[in-house]
Formats: structure tokens, C-alpha cells, sequence
């Protein structure tokens, strides 16, 4: 297996996000502030590469009538120990993340991982897997996180970069960067920047135009 | 995945011991990260509570700086008299759910529903005599219930601080109730004119004259937010939250 595909495909040509559109939801709810998505990225990573390694470890005793629940399972004991590890060590990140974490359970790209991946390969390609995955999703929740912190409250990492008026500066924050709507214009931008630089991804038109009738033909 | 596997005994034996693996696992990362998490909760009140005092020391331990100057104590909100009841394991918060606890509230300008008899106080002494009470509030803003601390000077008059420990206010507009700035504006207000309850969270600011000094800026994008705050604060300060307590503490018979 070729490691290094493994891991660097998912994060631009294959990426979660911006290719197969999956994690939409978590990228929408915790990219107002970059901290709070660092956090989040390394979770989800986390729980990526872990239920990609135990599910392949045990994909070939997997009954196939069940094996979505057993998934399930293991993913949602994952996440269920990442947020006790956070509520006891990162307890300021984990009360701002709140409900999200839990919400992995839920996140596609960790069960998408899980079905197309990891139950049809060996534990280590996997476990390689989830983590390629994992910073696929991560690069993009940064980029958002930056440019919606950035410009929406004036701070990158709780640092004041743009002094806003409130603090006495000159910059009036953008309030739209803050509520959820703005990271689907930024995901979009995102998603037409690489598309731009890869026009393999771009899809083809599932219809086409037909040509404007003649004038003389439609009277 | 051969049809082998999909028999009944064997995707009952792979359920069965999946789900006891899982929940040995989570079992144990629970337990044993519990007092870890329970101290962090203490500890992030206790911070709110140092904070809304203006005391808090960043480079020493939360739980050295609040032993050191802050006693807790519990009141009853009804006769404004302390009862003998530990601070350290009255859960305020349960009480306002319980029945037998709290009241309902007919008249609730704070939107708290519920009221609870008693009420935890903070006091912080400086060289043996009192320096600052600190006075849990809370009430609606305008998505979530704000849970936080105020704090009056020595003389029960003056704002020391105000701080909130929990609320899920739109960060950049409500949530700017957290923005030091905006804090700073409270200590030095002055909370009542004679026997009137004077102090009040204006929409837009305050224009300088005699009343200024019971007035505090609303927040430009957080109308309905501060408007919340200006009713729970007055609400927790007013005759059915802390004033008879505050009278009889002055009058040395709490």
C-alpha cells in the first residue's frame, strides 16, 4: 500500500468536504472561533483513525447483517471517550464545543470511512485512512475557522489581529461571519478554488441547455 | 464476509461481545476521569466567582485564592437570614427544579419560572472585616438562561463586578456580555438612589449627568440580551431576590 497516497489524497483531491460534501454540519457549528475547530479537527481525527483500525481489525467476524450497528457502536464509544477525555482535560474548549462533540457519532465522514474503507482493508491502511480523512476535513474546517474569525470578530486564536470598534479600533466586525450561512459561501469559495486548480473534480452538468429556438421558428 | 458468518448464534455472539468490550471502555473512561471533571467544574465556578469580584490572580491556583478569601454561605431569600445548611453541597440549581425547593414564579420579569428558597452567598474578607459579597443571578437574555455572579463593594451599594459563567448568547453580539469592555462598565455603579432601585442597563449609552452613575451601556447588536440582564439583575437585587438579605447584612443582623 502506498502510505503516503493514503494519507495526502483525502486532504485536496479527494477531499471529505469539499469533494464528497460530507461533515457539512460540524463545519457550519464550530468554525466561529479557530481554537474551538482545532479541537474539534484533532477529535474527529481521532475517532476517524481509531473506528477505521477497530472495525477493520474485526472486519472479517463482522456479521453482515449488522455490520452498520456494530459501526455505530464503536464509533459512538469513541466519541463517548474523547468527550470525557476533553470534559477532564480541555474542560474551557469542551464547554464551548458542547453538544458537537457528541455529534461525531453522527459526523458521515467518520461512518463513510468506516463502510468504504476500513471494512474491505488491512487495520494499518485503515488507521492511515481515518487519519488522511481526518486532516482532509481539518484543513478545510481551519480555513473557514481563520477566515470566519478573522472577520467576523477581528481575533485569530482569541488574538486581536483587526482592532475592532468595540475595542476601541477602527475595524467594524462582520457580523454575517459569525452566524452559521457564512460558512457555505466560504465552503463554496473553497470548494471553486480547488476545483479551479483540479478541474477533475469538477461534475458533469446533469443537463444541458438546449440552444435558444430560432425567432423565426417560434412565431 | 462469507454467508457463514450471518448466522443467528453468531451475530448474537458478535453483539454480545462487542457491546461488553465497548462498555468496559467507556465504563472505565467515565469512572476514572470523573474526579477530574467534577474539579473542573468547581474550579471554573469558583474562577467566575474570583472574576466577578475583580480578585482573580491568574498566576496562582483557583482553589488557593478562593479558600484563602472567599467563605461561602447560604441564605434564605424570604427572610434575608442565613440557615444552617453547607454551602458545599447545596446545589442551588437542583433546588430551583425541585418542587419542594422553589416556587413558582406568577410575576417573572427574570424568566426563571422557578424560584428557589435558598440561595448561596459569597463573602470575601480583606483584614478581618467584609470586602465584597457576591450574589448568584441569572435569568434569560434572549436565547438561553445567563447563569452568573455579581458582586457589591463593602458598603452593599457599589457594583464590584459582574461576570457570567455559562450562557449560549450569539458569540459576536449577545455573547459580547463576556467582552472585558463591557464588564468594566459595572464596577463603581451605584445599585440603589435612597430606598429606590436605581440601577439599570440602558438601551444605547448614558448620557453624562446625575443619574450616570446608575446607568450602564446597553450593547449595540445585543438590544434584547442586555434588556434580559437589566430585568434579571434588577429582579435578583429587588425585594424577591437579595435586597432583605443585603438590609439585614448592613444592619449586622443577616
Amino acid at each position: 500500500m502506498d502510505v503516503k497516497k493514503t494519507l495526502f489524497e483525502p486532504v485536496v483531491t479527494n477531499n471529505p468536504i469539499a469533494l464528497q460534501i460530507l461533515g457539512i454540519c460540524s463545519a457550519l457549528a464550530v468554525t466561529t472561533s479557530l481554537q474551538v475547530s482545532l479541537v474539534m479537527c484533532v477529535a474527529l481525527t481521532a475517532v476517524a483513525a481509531f473506528s477505521n483500525l477497530f472495525v477493520s481489525m474485526i472486519r472479517n467476524f463482522i456479521p453482515n447483517s449488522i455490520r452498520i450497528i456494530v459501526q455505530m457502536t464503536i464509533i459512538a464509544s469513541l466519541v463517548i471517550v474523547v468527550d470525557q477525555i476533553l470534559k477532564a482535560y480541555a474542560y474551557e474548549t469542551s464547554k464551548q464545543l458542547s453538544v458537537f462533540v457528541g455529534l461525531i457519532i453522527t459526523n458521515c465522514i467518520v461512518m463513510g470511512r468506516a463502510e468504504a474503507f476500513a471494512m474491505k482493508n488491512k487495520p494499518w491502511p485503515s488507521f492511515v485512512d481515518g487519519i488522511g480523512n481526518g486532516l482532509g476535513y481539518s484543513v478545510i474546517l481551519i480555513a473557514v475557522a481563520v477566515v470566519r474569525e478573522l472577520f467576523g470578530a477581528g481575533t485569530l486564536m482569541g488574538y486581536e489581529i483587526l482592532q475592532t470598534v468595540n475595542n476601541g479600533g477602527w475595524y467594524v466586525p462582520n457580523g454575517m461571519m459569525l452566524i452559521a450561512p457564512s460558512s457555505f459561501i466560504v465552503i463554496g469559495l473553497l470548494i471553486w478554488a480547488i476545483r479551479i486548480y483540479d478541474p477533475q473534480q469538477v461534475e458533469e452538468p446533469e443537463f444541458k441547455i438546449a440552444p435558444n429556438s430560432k425567432m423565426k421558428e417560434a412565431h | 464476509m462469507s454467508n457463514n458468518q450471518d448466522t443467528i448464534g453468531r451475530t448474537l455472539g458478535v453483539t454480545i461481545a462487542l457491546c461488553f468490550v465497548c462498555a468496559v471502555i467507556v465504563a472505565t473512561a467515565a469512572v476514572s476521569l470523573r474526579p477530574l471533571q467534577q474539579a473542573n467544574v468547581v474550579d471554573d465556578m469558583n474562577r467566575n466567582i474570583l472574576q466577578a469580584a475583580g480578585i482573580f490572580d491568574e498566576s496562582r491556583s483557583i482553589r488557593e485564592q478562593f479558600e484563602e478569601s472567599v467563605e461561602a454561605k447560604v441564605i434564605d431569600l424570604r427572610t434575608g437570614k442565613y440557615v444552617d445548611m453547607d454551602p458545599a453541597t447545596y446545589n442551588q440549581r437542583a433546588a430551583s427544579k425541585d418542587a419542594e425547593m422553589s416556587e413558582v414564579l406568577a410575576d417573572d420579569p427574570a424568566g426563571i419560572k422557578r424560584q428557589e428558597y435558598f440561595s448561596l452567598v459569597y463573602l470575601v474578607s480583606k483584614d478581618g472585616s467584609l470586602d465584597k459579597v457576591i450574589l448568584p443571578v441569572r435569568g434569560y437574555g434572549l436565547w438561553s438562561t445567563l447563569y452568573g455572579f455579581i458582586a457589591l463593594e463593602s458598603d452593599l451599594n457599589t457594583v464590584a463586578g459582574l461576570g457570567f459563567y455559562e450562557h449560549g448568547e450569539t458569540p459576536g453580539l449577545g455573547g459580547e456580555v463576556d467582552n472585558p469592555r463591557w464588564k468594566a462598565l459595572w464596577p463603581g455603579k451605584q445599585v440603589r438612589n435612597g430606598d429606590e432601585l436605581a440601577l439599570t442597563v440602558l438601551k444605547g449609552k448614558a448620557e453624562p449627568g446625575p443619574k450616570q452613575q446608575y446607568q450602564v451601556d446597553g450593547l449595540s447588536g445585543a438590544t434584547l440580551t442586555t434588556a434580559g440582564i437589566d430585568r434579571f439583575v434588577r429582579f435578583w437585587l429587588g425585594e424577591r431576590g437579595f435586597a432583605t438579605y443585603l438590609e439585614n447584612l448592613k444592619n449586622g443582623e443577616a
